[in-house]
């Protein structure tokens, strides 16, 4: 844990510093800005809420990455299996009756999104074991196939007039606001904690949990100790797109009551910098939302100051900081189910037994 | 060249971690000579002569080449001296052709684009001279494995090198393909070469060497000329003590048939065919030794028995019920285990600590409600795996990417051997890469687990073990049994002979084993 | 359906497919050179947008000087893929999780410059490029001549030799003197060049830098590279593919064939998962692709 805490300040250090070029570039004083920042951020109940309400989404995402990651996949897709999530949240949450219970209603239309989350997910997963295509390329296309299929479905049949947003979603199935002077953070973030200690209980304590973190370290030894792997890589996509489906939750049911398109802004590939900053551990996700939202919602609230891609930019810095990090310590996650490549650990005890067999 | 010796090592010592590899060890090789370096797993060997190759830097000694001492070594330099090495493991790129794997790093170039024909005729000019008859165009990913081998030689007589250094040459060719390396060898001597070769096999050093040093636990313990030289003595030096040829091994009454192979067919790498037809039966108290050259079959028929390779024909059973096409983990619900031929490929995850590997195949029997692990009860199974097999580091906690790799191996057997209701046991080259230490150990289990009424079918290249252990003895050869032996013919003075030439196919039960093949 | 079919026939038809295919087909030469050598290419997306960028920065700083634009555009992309070599070369960071962060790194600066040059959020100004000259555009002919530079440099020099090498066992190579970490670097770089190239010819053949205007290409152009089985000729041939189908939904949108705009703008998207579970099995990659190097 502490080298992980090392690697996490370093990056947040090179990305200070990368931020602080960037505003100095456009003729801002980067100490003024950064003051700003936190001052609206933390420094305000509403923008404690705001922070909250993007870290939820983002705990979400990060989650859905970290679960792919953990069993050696890529899921890049977060951001159309979000996006169809939320859809048909959406469709859910405005076709229900009125007249059924408050916490059904919306435990129907929260599963309704996981639910087109892991279908998306799950057909990438399908495509990989059935045709070796990589998780990568076929994710991405999907995002892109997603947004122009739920365009189509919502001009042809669901958007509201001359919108490019879904009917109102029945009140029953609307999430309560968290308070924080009348941000948009609601009790979806319970959700997103309950979600994140549901998989830190899977992945530590449980069989399958057992069994799937053995096919990312060694597809091939889970194989031999009766794994079957291609159940492995189905059900983690599947449940790698349902994270990402709840995402509906916070925005949707959460804060704007219906589906508009391009809800979520980049959330979803904002998650891969949650997993990789929170070290692939659920705790470590909460946090590294925390800090992501702080930034993202920090980069709109001083919007007319500097430019908020400025805070994109600064994820990606992030991420490659701790990318490169991490193989510097050799440790960042083993094994695919495609490749066959095991790294024997750095400390000493590695060296004696790579030094046995070498002059063995 | 005069009276300086090819090349010389002087009181080298080298240590990795916390094992001594080398401890002052002194070396001289003659000009024209073959000289074997001989010992165990884990002698020294392999780390001397990558010292002397330049590969890798002694912590104490030094290293001359033709008289000249050489203060900064590396790879290059040795290259340039005329020392080359063909490794244990090839550095071949597969999918480029011999010409190009050959002169890549020196590439002859004509008007700026490789002149890959002028290569090429080099090439043939070398592989005539020496016997090595190899097509430059072809590629090497199609080559055998002795073709290979001899693409190696040639990268290593293309640059000039007049003192070859082969690294356990022999350990994946068949007796036949060794006989020709053989030839090969003695023709660069009789060119005014030097040759160098590392090997713990004591039939090659009879048959080829001049001159031979054998090493053990780092340390040179005694140097031969080769005229006169006995197996025993050599074997004495190597392990230091009158070598028991046989383990303990009492005779058992057979029980029933645990595991039947019955005209299996299984198609192996590059769809071509791998198992043609085997049929095999263990028996309850029996040991059935498998032998046979690497690449004949032996990877395939362990996974088609354990379930990680498909079946084209043909049925596994287990105590009479069949398993072919069943899943790996119903396999080892019906009693049987696999101590694969790779640990660090199939049976370990490294990263896992010993507790965690020590359930890796069983995890469904330490199962408390809702799927949850019960941590207390696979805690209690690692210590009793750790305290009966003497496992080391004797932390349940401890990685086992930080153990040797005589402990991982005693904890793959261990684990094996703790399943429930156990019936037949796979063990696939057990003591591979293993202490002598551990070898024994494990050696003792295994006629235990026999003498308990297991089923064992034992895979190996070590045709000592295979010897001590077996009650009988079968031996593939391109994809099929060729020949079983009992234990009467097992013990006969001429076994290893006829075994070995079995497993290149020469056997011919109606004539002696030197005759030519059906 | 009658004209859709005889427009597809005709010869402005034909040039709008070339126009169409060319970023497409550098950025899969790229991807080629890179991946041979090993190096997985991820982020071309990144490459081709921050290439476009450039050039439509260098378009409009003189006026409409293409070649100097393209210096710019090919600058850009030489630039970008060095930080990705960076990443995954010297320090070895995973070249899948790297190669997303190139991209959005990209997706990221080039608003941001957007703004902080032109004060506009989603494009530049308008810039004087090609002009819609295919034919009689030397640039048209100086790419044919590097596709067929890219695959003798690959096949039959010494450079292209020791890439090969390095992309299937670089342990080899390490062996016998060849520097594994140089030759990665290089390809990189080439790459990056190239796909550079390709989003210069994207900027420079519209009338700008429009915000996102890579559109996935990147993505599809790794598929081509698979598709034409890592060799330089065949990706371009597979580009071609891929240029056909953008430039059928181009045209068949101003058709009423019944099929909802929205849709036919995923064509090439499927076509690309299509293909890809199709050639998957049978092409077969570099063998130690997306694995960092260590000379230990």
């Amino acid at each position: 844990m502490k080298r992980g805490g090392l690697t996490i300040g370093f990056a947040m250090l090179v990305a200070a510093l990368a931020g602080s070029v960037l505003i100095w570039f456009i003729g801002k004083s980067p100490l003024a800005v950064y003051g700003l920042l936190l001052q609206r951020t933390w420094g305000t109940p509403y923008g404690i809420g705001e922070v909250l309400f993007r870290a939820t989404p983002l705990i979400l995402t990060g989650l859905s990455v970290m679960v792919a990651f953990k069993v050696g996949l890529f899921n890049i897709g977060a951001q159309g299996q979000l996006a169809a999530g939320s859809f048909i949240t959406a469709l859910c949450g405005a076709a229900l009756p009125a007249s059924l219970p408050g916490p059904i209603a919306v435990a129907v239309c929260v599963l309704a999104g996981m639910l087109a989350g892991a279908a998306l997910a799950g057909l990438a997963g399908i495509l990989k074991i059935r045709y070796g295509a990589h998780e990568v390329i076929n994710t991405i296309m999907l995002n892109f196939i997603v947004s122009a299929v739920i365009l189509w479905i919502g001009n042809a049949h669901v958007f509201v007039k001359y919108t490019l947003h879904t009917r109102v979603i029945s009140d029953n199935a609307t999430l309560s606001h968290l308070g924080f002077t009348g941000s948009e953070a609601n009790t979806s973030l319970l959700l997103a904690l309950g979600l994140a200690a549901a998989v830190a209980y899977f992945f530590n304590r449980t069989r399958r949990g057992f069994e799937w973190r053995a096919v990312g370290h060694n597809p091939r030894a889970a194989q031999n100790g009766g794994v079957q792997l291609a159940g492995v890589v189905i059900g983690a996509m599947v449940m790698s797109g349902a994270l990402a489906g709840a995402v509906g939750a916070n925005y949707v049911l959460g804060s704007k009551h219906y589906y508009e398109r391009g809800i979520g802004g980049d959330v979803g590939f904002m998650g891969i910098a949650v997993a990789l900053l929170g070290r692939n551990h659920p705790a470590g996700i909460v946090l590294a939302a925390l800090l992501l939202g702080t930034l993202q919602y920090g980069g709109l609230a001083v919007s007319e100051q500097v430019p908020k891609e400025i805070f994109q930019i600064l994820q990606a810095v992030i991420i490659l900081t701790v990318a490169c990090a991490s193989a510097y310590r050799g440790h960042l996650f083993k094994g695919k189910p495609a490749a066959v490549s095991v790294k024997v650990s750095q400390d000493t005890g590695g060296e004696r037994d790579a030094a046995e067999r070498e002059h063995g | 060249m005069g009276d300086q010796p090819a090349l010389e090592l002087r009181n080298i010592s080298k240590t990795y971690g916390a094992v001594a590899a080398n401890r002052e060890v002194s070396l001289r090789v003659e000009h024209r000579s073959i000289h074997a370096v001989v010992g165990e797993n884990g002698a020294g060997k392999s780390t001397l002569m990558k010292i002397a190759y330049g590969h890798a830097r002694a912590d104490a000694g030094e290293v001359w080449i033709k008289g000249e001492r050489i203060a900064r070594h590396s790879v290059s330099q040795a290259i340039a001296r005329g020392v080359g090495m063909v490794h244990q493991h090839f550095m071949l790129v597969g999918t480029l052709t011999v010409a190009e794997n050959v002169v890549l790093g020196q590439e002859p170039r004509r008007a700026g684009l490789l002149d890959l024909a002028r290569a090429a005729s080099e090439i043939r000019t070398l592989s005539q001279k020496f016997g090595l008859d190899v097509d430059p165009d072809a590629r090497v990913e199609d080559l055998s494995v002795g073709q290979q081998q001899r693409v190696e030689i040639l990268k290593v007589l293309w640059r000039g090198c007049d003192v070859v250094i082969l690294d356990e040459p022999t350990a994946v060719l068949t007796p036949a393909e060794a006989r020709d390396l053989f030839t090969v060898l003695r023709g660069l001597v009789q060119d005014g070469m030097t040759v160098v070769l590392i090997t713990h096999k004591l039939d090659e050093v009879l048959a080829i060497a001049t001159r031979v040093t054998v090493m053990r636990r780092g340390e040179r313990v005694a140097e031969y000329e080769a005229e006169g030289l006995t197996a025993e003595q050599i074997v004495h030096a190597m392990v230091g003590r009158p070598v028991q040829q046989y383990v303990d091994k009492q005779p058992t009454s057979l029980g029933k048939p645990m595991l039947e192979v019955r005209e299996l067919r299984v198609t192996g790498a590059r769809g071509l065919p791998a198992l043609r037809g085997i049929d095999l039966v263990v028996r309850a108290g029996e040991i059935l030794g498998i032998a046979g050259v690497e690449g004949n079959g032996q990877t395939e028929l362990v996974e088609a028995i354990v379930g990680l390779r498909d079946v084209d024909r043909g049925t596994v059973s287990i105590r009479g019920k069949p398993i072919t096409g069943q899943p790996v983990a119903h396999r080892y619900s019906v009693g049987l285990a696999h101590v694969p031929e790779d640990r660090h490929d199939r049976a370990l995850v490294l990263d896992y600590s010993i507790q965690d590997n020590s359930i890796l195949g069983q995890q469904r029997d330490f199962v408390g409600s809702f799927d949850v692990l019960d941590r207390d009860r696979v805690r209690q199974h690692a210590d009793r795996l750790i305290r009966e097999f003497d496992i080391r580091p004797p932390d349940p906690r401890h990685l086992v990417s930080g153990m040797s790799g005589g402990n991982q191996q005693k904890l793959v057997v261990a684990r094996e051997l703790s399943r429930r209701a156990l019936s037949v046991l796979i063990c696939a080259q057990p003591t591979r890469g293993v202490d002598i230490g551990a070898i024994e150990a494990i050696h003792r289990r295994m006629i235990e687990a026999r003498d308990r009424g297991l089923a064992v079918l034992l895979l190996s290249a070590e045709l000592g073990e295979l010897r001590s252990l077996s009650d009988r003895l079968a031996v593939l050869y391109k994809g099929q049994i060729v020949a079983t032996l009992g234990q009467e013919q097992l013990l006969a003075e001429d076994a290893l002979d006829n075994i070995g030439a079995m497993m290149t196919g020469a056997w011919n039960p109606g004539a002696g084993p030197k005759d030519a093949p059906q | 359906m009658a004209e859709l079919l005889v427009s597809l026939l005709s010869l402005s038809f034909l040039t709008q497919v070339l126009r169409i295919t060319m970023p497409y087909a550098l950025a899969a030469m790229g991807g080629v050179v890179s991946e041979r050598s090993g190096v997985v290419n991820i982020a071309l997306e990144g490459i081709l947008l921050m290439g476009a960028f450039g050039a439509a920065v260098g378009a409009y700083d003189t006026a409409g000087n293409v070649f100097v634009a393209l210096l710019y555009g090919v600058g850009a992309g030489v630039g970008t893929a060095g930080v990705y070599a960076l990443a995954v070369v010297t320090f070895q960071a995973d070249q899948i999780v790297s190669g997303v962060a190139i991209n959005l790194l990209a997706y990221g600066i080039t608003p941001y410059l957007l703004k902080a040059f032109y004060n506009s959020s989603s494009n530049s100004p308008a810039i004087q490029g090609f002009g819609g000259r295919l034919f009689s555009n030397p640039v048209f002919w100086l790419a044919l001549a590097l596709v067929a530079v890219v695959q003798v440099i690959v096949t039959r020099t010494r450079w292209g030799l020791r890439v090969r090498a390095v992309g299937d066992n670089p342990h080899a190579a390490h062996t016998l003197g060849v520097s594994v970490t140089a030759i990665r670097w290089q390809a990189v770089l080439a790459s990056g060049a190239l796909a550079g190239l390709g989003g210069s010819w994207l900027a420079l053949s519209g009338s700008g830098f429009v915000a996102e205007m890579s559109a996935g290409r990147g993505y599809i152009a790794l598929a081509a590279v698979i598709m034409g089985s890592w060799r330089p000729v065949w990706a371009c041939a597979a580009s071609l593919l891929f240029g056909f189908a953008e430039a059928v939904e181009v045209n068949l949108q101003t058709f009423d064939l019944g099929i909802p705009n929205e849709l036919i703008q995923t064509f090439p998207y499927v076509l690309t998962m299509v293909t890809l579970a199709g050639f998957i099995g049978r092409s077969r990659a570099p063998a130690d692709l997306g694995r960092p190097f260590s000379a230990s």
